[in-house]
């Protein structure tokens, strides 16, 4: 089972190959990826010394170029492709229709996998890029559960690849625009979510307002912790109940899963988090390296040792148990 | 300018969806109508029966029918009514990928909101693989419509009115508000024709949900970029049904297509039965999408 690890820096790149990481991807620093953070992501010079540098220590290093290009301006994304290409990635990610027909045209032998962005929820969507685009392997989208997967993977010829922990979008991802409802900044046309640089923290009658946009969807007593406001994690109020509509606060761990998710067929996992400190990618990296290590020689997948490291110190399985719904 | 009807995105039963479609066909100057079941597959049964009638009555009124996709295809039965939904002889409005693959070379297809087209790539895409017209993500700025619109050869329709679809889920929020989950809801969502209204902790309406939909809780209006957007060469507007005033709208709408309206003297008429109350526009003109660009009727 190969795993999949995130690196938001050059040196996040290096802590996750030297804990085990069989594969990193990162991205550009612009809007060509769905981590489009401040101080975060790879130069041109820096993704060559990177992959030059994961390629040495027998790493993979996927490039996401997984928002969809501005319309009118497909410059950068045409570029991050060309460049990526140059720099000997192993595969790009990839989620926009016309930039796929691009790449499969102008870069036949770059080894393209669909985004999570793409959200291909079924193998009739999933056969169809394959045909269409020569996709070899797909990122599935958090909305399916285990046995949907295993159903999945029956129907297609092409790789599958799942989150098994970080952040947990509820919605099928890249068809989302909660975020620029609220704030005008978008996944898929900015790669960013529940911005920033849009947030405000508010002290108002003893307790702490959280803020996204301006609209208030958290409130902390004094000595509470105050989560950070992303638009489905917050609380809202409806007909008279107030509680978190659409998710709780929380992110995915499915490193029990992942034994079930070997059976299902599926080739590859993923941890989100390409926003995450070099020492949080080695911690969790160390411990899925240890878990598939586990799965490989047979042996139970080690129990717990990730909570601390999970947002809000609350993990769910998500979409995988279909009681999630 | 033409005027097309999206799908009812709310679960309305039988007698409520009849009487609509029976009134569209008599009342309202529109172009064309899409119907079908964009949200939940579990809703079809209940009124998959009308659907034949709403066909006939619209077509011998001379609108043009459309047969939308759902939004999200994952079950087995959902892949099941996509291949069916193929072999009623009309055009197919794809909401999701995935009906592409059971689309027969030839056949006439349509690309809807949900699908990202979000440049002149995808759109030379789907044009070349056949598409009939394109209605672009609601996300897209006015001048992403006018990058589009300068090199895609087939019709470009923008959202014109209606709550906003904003995401799409596995899991089923109605149902979760009601302690529930998705394979127990017992269709809670019929009570909500319009969606229900979720507010931010200030009290603010922000957001609606609808079963595994969330929408905007304010009504997009583009009556105010009516020009520009004709200008950029965008052929049709879609309205999204509401539970009251809809003919009036759709009357209205053409008034203001024809030059007989104004934009203000639409937003003040329609501004009562227009879901949530207030108006927004801000996704066409570049700001938050949450935004309205005028002084009346905006998020209070």
């Amino acid at each position: 089972m190969e795993l999949v690890c995130p690196a938001g820096t050059p040196a996040a790149l290096r802590a996750a190959v030297a804990a085990g990481a069989h594969t990193v991807y990162c991205g550009y620093a612009d809007d060509t990826n769905a981590r489009n953070f401040p101080g975060l992501n790879f130069s041109r010079a820096e993704m060559e010394q990177a992959i030059a540098h994961a390629h040495d220590q027998g790493a993979k290093v996927l490039v996401a170029i997984n928002t969809f290009p501005r319309a009118g301006d497909p410059g950068p994304w045409h570029a991050a492709v060309a460049d990526a290409a140059a720099a000997g990635a192993d595969a790009v990610i990839l989620a926009d229709t016309g930039l796929m027909a691009h790449v499969a045209q102008h870069h036949p032998d770059l080894r393209r996998h669909l985004s999570v962005q793409a959200a291909a929820a079924n193998p009739d969507a999933i056969n169809f890029y394959a045909e269409a685009f020569g996709v070899k392997r797909v990122v599935l989208p958090r909305v399916l559960s285990v046995q949907e997967i295993t159903a999945i993977n029956r129907e297609i010829d092409v790789e599958t690849e799942v989150f098994v922990f970080g952040g947990l979008c509820v919605m099928a991802e890249g068809r989302c625009s909660m975020s620029s409802y609220a704030t005008g900044q978008s996944p898929n046309m900015n790669g960013v979510c529940s911005p920033a640089s849009h947030v405000s923290y508010d002290e108002e009658d003893g307790t702490l307002a959280a803020r996204l946009g301006g609209f208030t969807i958290h409130r902390s007593g004094r000595g509470e912790p105050a989560p950070y406001p992303t638009l489905c994690k917050g609380c809202f109020t409806s007909d008279g109940r107030t509680g978190h509509a659409f998710e709780d606060p929380g992110s995915l761990d499915a490193s029990q899963l992942i034994p079930r998710l070997a059976k299902a067929g599926v080739s590859a996992l993923k941890i989100e988090g390409r926003q995450r400190s070099r020492a949080y990618v080695g911690q969790v990296v160390r411990a899925f390296r240890a878990a598939t290590d586990a799965l490989k020689a047979g042996r139970p997948i080690p129990p717990g040792t990730l909570s601390a490291l999970t947002e809000g110190q609350s993990a769910t399985t998500g979409a995988y148990a279909k009681t999630w719904r | 300018m033409e005027l097309t009807v999206g799908p009812i995105q709310f679960f309305w039963r039988g007698a409520a969806l009849r009487d609509f479609y029976a009134r569209l066909a008599d009342e309202a100057p529109v172009d064309r109508v899409v119907l079908g079941e964009l949200v939940c597959s579990k809703r079809l049964p209940f009124y998959r029966t009308e659907i034949p009638q709403a066909i006939e009555r619209l077509q011998a009124a001379g609108k043009q029918v459309v047969l939308t996709s759902l939004a999200l295809i994952t079950l087995k039965r959902e892949r099941k009514l996509t291949a069916e939904l193929v072999d009623m002889g009309l055009e197919i409005e794809v909401n999701d990928l995935t009906a592409l693959a059971y689309l027969p070379e030839g056949a006439a297809f349509s690309i809807g909101p949900l699908v990202n087209t979000y440049n002149e790539g995808t759109a030379a895409w789907l044009h070349a693989r056949g598409a009939a017209r394109i209605c672009l993500p609601p996300e897209l700025p006015s001048i992403s419509v006018a990058a589009i619109t300068a090199t895609c050869p087939a019709p470009i329709e923008v959202w014109g009115w209606g709550r906003l679809p904003l995401a799409i889920s596995g899991r089923c929020y109605h149902a979760r508000l009601h302690d529930r989950a998705k394979d127990n809801c017992h269709f809670i969502c019929d009570a909500d024709p319009d969606g229900r209204t979720v507010d931010t902790l200030d009290g603010q309406k922000f957001l609606a949900v609808n079963g595994v939909q969330t929408l905007s809780a304010a009504c997009a209006n583009a009556t105010h970029q009516v020009t520009e957007l004709r200008d950029a060469g965008v052929s049709s507007l879609r309205l999204s049904p509401q539970s009251q005033g809809f003919m009036r709208l759709c009357s209205d709408f053409r008034a203001l297509l024809d030059g007989r309206s104004t934009a203000e003297a639409v937003s003040r008429r329609a501004l009562p039965h227009a879901p949530g109350g207030t108006y927004c526009d801000g996704f066409l003109t570049g700001d938050s999408g949450v935004a309205w660009s005028q002084s009346g009727y905006g998020p209070a």
